[in-house]
């Protein structure tokens, strides 16, 4: 035991001291109850929980998105910035949806990941991510000339026959007309109303033929969003518009909830908008322009609400109305203020974990984990006695310097990373039963303890230098092609055998050492 | 001291045409099913595809979910009920349309079921959705992930050791490997992400057992010079066999922990890497060793002609 000890022992303390000091702020973190996160200071909560283990979305609940960014509809000039700004605007978006710590970066030249920890209500992230958001005002036709559009339409679709004769009920020489239940009335202005079950069977038709060639110059037909009532009938409204949008959501300033906007349904939810200055302008000219005609609030290509124009708007408040939830008039101001996405977004991975699983994935993980780790110490017990307490104690220091690594670099615990570490509970075992194997093999030939320590450790050491190298080969391989919670099992597993090299080869040795040092041992209980 | 495996003489190069026997039959018999299903099943992480986990705070039937599920608008639905629980696990091809909808799919699945069983709640555990085509890049780096894996080992190995070890081993771990891919097939049970990280686990783990024998014979082979190579590859054997039984049966404890107690979502992760620790134990002896022997017959054949 000479200055070689010296330098295991100070390595030692050196990295408890930095596990314990990694793992603090974890340990406080998690012990704290819920009051007591309350009672402390913002900041300093923020702090604490900014140094302590992350748990993943897999074990707190959360979603994971890769969205990828459609640019076919970009020019070349536009290309460049548009991802960055669609990850400028998904930003301001989610953080007036109030998630704490998303994460939400590029992925390659189209992609863009999304990670929102702890989210709850999956239907309204997806909502609020996925829709570009794209506001434009439309003039909707006058009434005569939407008539005459669609009835320009109806004769297209009868003479191409694009109504299947055994799928419908209405076969005639105006398939499209006799869908209107009150035509050649039109109860919603320049739209034809259609009930709500003869929605899909229209959007067939329509899709059967090249409306664009059918359809007048700058005319466009666009759908209701949600449905309307008129009569007991419920139905939608397929609008007939200009294609030019008199105006788009770059105009607006600053958009809210409210309640009451409109006086037919005092207690619906709507979003009100102020304009910027360059919009009141354009507002207030289209407006001024257009008295007494509709015009149509496109969102994202549907109809929100199409009010009549009764005179000049001169002061840059819009609004919108139609049937939104609170929710939905609360995410809508969201997303028009936070502008729209620069081009569509397709979600095209998700993984959404409720809280239920997360919380079961922490149970059945740890359970697993300490039945792993139960049969294991035990086995060695049972296996090498009093050196099975020696390896025992690598193990126990292995996981503290996972636990303290991962921490130590802001990683995240993952359920595939309790199984990394309940996997290297199993192998990690192996560099000791290879020296204490290789013990044994010595002391059967007779040499001192001493003696087959010594050898034991050097003979055993190629074995285990290359089979932990090819593990980490794996591991990194693994690593490098893996993402979310498989990327954790990948990091605790390559953490765990670096540690284990240092607990099971140089620690126990030192353990050895200190027990055999100072007298003359003449039995190993191996 | 404990001990079960002292001092073996087992010659087990002698019955390795027995093993061969067993392995290529192993094989064919993967080859067979993986054909006769049409190819490796593969999850909605390489296919594509939405998976979504419900818990009912009842029983139902996969019949029932099934129906109820067509009932959604979802005929093509994949039903499967999740052991010792009341969840379920429906599968649905992706398609775009279905979100555009303004309700959610697991909402009209919930609701489908909640409103023909009144009292019966539905919780969403989890969602998951891929498209197609992330899902085919992803399965093509899985695959490279294993090639590559696998051709550094060659290098690491042929490197440390001789060249024909290292090719022993390497088609030792692809036996594994495929294996695995046999097992999942023959249980037509789903080929996904986590199971691709316990194929490289066990392409690792698989290696590192046959690298304990392959050292023993590395150190034997300048003691015992003048014995044949066949004898020093059984000494070898038996002398690190006890290690060999010990770091499998804890390994396979904790894998084994993890398949029955670790829950669903870590299962098939878990049954694969058990499923490779048999395997790869078996084959670091009557593949990965017994090639070696082949590959130096081979050669020394080759020496004398």
């Amino acid at each position: 035991m000479g200055g070689n000890f010296r330098w295991k022992l100070i390595s030692l303390v050196v990295l408890l001291g930095l596990s314990i000091y990694a793992l603090y702020p974890t340990v406080r973190y998690y012990s704290l109850s819920p009051a007591q996160r309350e009672a402390l200071p913002e900041e300093q909560l923020t702090k604490l929980r900014g140094n302590a283990l992350n748990l993943g979305l897999d074990l707190q609940g959360g979603m994971h998105l890769v969205l990828e960014l459609d640019r076919t509809g970009l020019t070349d000039a536009e290309v460049p910035d548009a991802m960055d700004r669609a990850i400028q605007i998904l930003r301001n978006r989610v953080d007036r949806f109030g998630v704490a710590e998303p994460t939400i970066q590029p992925q390659g030249e189209d992609r863009i990941l999304v990670e929102l920890p702890g989210l709850l209500d999956r239907d309204r992230a997806i909502n609020l991510i996925g829709q570009t958001a794209l506001l434009e005002f439309k003039l909707v036709k006058p009434e005569a000339e939407a008539k005459r559009v669609l009835e320009r339409l109806d004769r297209a679709l009868a003479r191409t026959g694009a109504i299947d004769e055994a799928d419908s009920d209405f076969v005639g020489a105006q398939p499209l007309l006799t869908l209107m239940p009150f035509w050649p009335e039109m109860p919603f202005g320049g739209g034809g109303f259609f009930m709500e079950s003869d929605v899909a069977e229209v959007q067939r038709m329509l899709s059967s033929v090249r409306v664009d060639s059918i359809l007048p110059i700058d005319t466009q037909l666009i759908w209701g969003k949600t449905t309307e009532s008129y009569q007991g009938y419920v139905g939608r409204v397929l609008y007939v518009t200009d294609q030019r949008a008199q105006m788009d959501g770059s105009g607006i300033a600053n958009a809210v909830r409210r309640i009451g906007l409109d006086a037919t349904r005092p207690n619906a939810a709507g979003v009100s908008m102020t304009l910027n200055a360059a919009g009141t302008r354009q507002f207030r000219r289209v407006t001024a322009q257009n008295v007494n005609r509709n015009l149509a609030i496109v969102l994202d290509d549907r109809v929100a609400s199409a009010p009549n124009i009764r005179e000049r708007i001169p002061t840059g408040r819009a609004q919108i109305t139609g049937s939104f939830t609170d929710q939905e008039a609360r995410d809508l101001a969201i997303v028009l203020q936070a502008g729209a996405l620069p081009a569509p977004i397709n979600i095209i991975q998700e993984m959404t974990v409720g809280p239920s699983l997360g919380a079961d994935s922490i149970r059945q993980g740890t359970r697993a984990a300490l039945v792993a780790i139960g049969l294991v110490v035990v086995f060695m017990l049972v296996w090498y006695r009093a050196s099975g307490i020696v390896a025992i104690i690598a193990l126990t220091l292995n996981m503290l310097f996972i636990f303290a690594a991962l921490a130590g670099m802001r990683g995240t615990l993952t359920l595939p990373g309790i199984a990394g570490m309940v996997l290297t509970v199993g192998m990690a075992v192996d560099a000791n039963v290879l020296i204490f194997e290789r013990i044994r093999e010595e002391l059967l030939t007779g040499k001192k303890v001493r003696s087959s320590i010594e050898a034991g450790y050097a003979r055993a050491f190629t074995a285990i230098l290359d089979s932990n190298v090819t593990t980490l080969i794996s591991s990194g391989v693994l690593w490098w092609i893996a993402t979310g919670p498989i990327q954790g099992f990948a990091t605790t597993l390559f953490i765990g055998i670096l540690a284990n090299l240092y607990t099971a080869v140089l620690i126990t040795r030192m353990i050895f050492d200190v027990v055999t040092g100072n007298r003359t041992m003449e039995k190993l209980s191996i | 001291m404990f001990t079960i495996f002292a001092d073996t003489h087992i010659n087990f190069m002698s019955k390795r045409r027995l093993f061969y026997g067993v392995s290529i039959a192993a094989i064919l018999i993967g080859v067979v099913s993986i054909i006769a299903h049409g190819g490796l099943r593969m999850g909605i992480d390489f296919a594509g595809g939405r998976l979504i986990e419900l818990r009912l705070s009842e029983r139902l039937s996969v019949q029932e979910v099934r129906s109820l599920a067509g009932q959604a608008g979802f005929p093509t639905a994949e039903i499967q009920a999740v052991r010792e629980s009341n969840d379920v696990l429906i599968r649905i091809p992706l398609d775009p349309a279905d979100e555009t909808q303004g309700v959610s799919v697991s909402d009209r699945l919930r609701t489908a079921i909640t409103s023909q069983h009144p009292g019966l709640t539905a919780e969403l555990l989890r969602e998951e959705s891929i498209g197609a085509k992330i899902g085919g890049e992803i399965a093509r780096q899985a695959f490279w992930a294993i090639l590559i894996s696998l051709g550094l080992l060659l290098i690491y190995i042929g490197f440390r050791f001789e060249p024909r070890f290292a090719l022993g081993a390497v088609i030792a771990v692809a036996h594994d490997v495929f294996f695995i891919l046999a097992y999942f097939s023959i249980f037509n049970k789903e080929i996904t992400m986590p199971v691709v990280a316990a194929l490289l686990t066990v392409a690792g783990y698989s290696i590192n057992d046959t690298i304990v024998v392959f050292d023993r014979v590395r150190e034997q082979l300048v003691r015992l010079r003048r014995e044949p190579f066949e004898r020093v590859l059984d000494i070898s054997i038996n002398q690190t066999l006890s290690r060999t039984i010990i770091t499998g049966t804890t390994t396979l404890l904790a894998s084994l922990s993890l398949a029955i107690w670790g829950g669903e979502v870590i299962h098939d992760f878990a049954v694969a890497m058990s499923v490779g620790i048999i395997v790869g134990t078996y084959s670091s002896i009557f593949v990965a060793t017994a090639l070696a022997l082949e590959l130096r017959h081979a050669a020394e054949a080759k020496a004398k002609a």
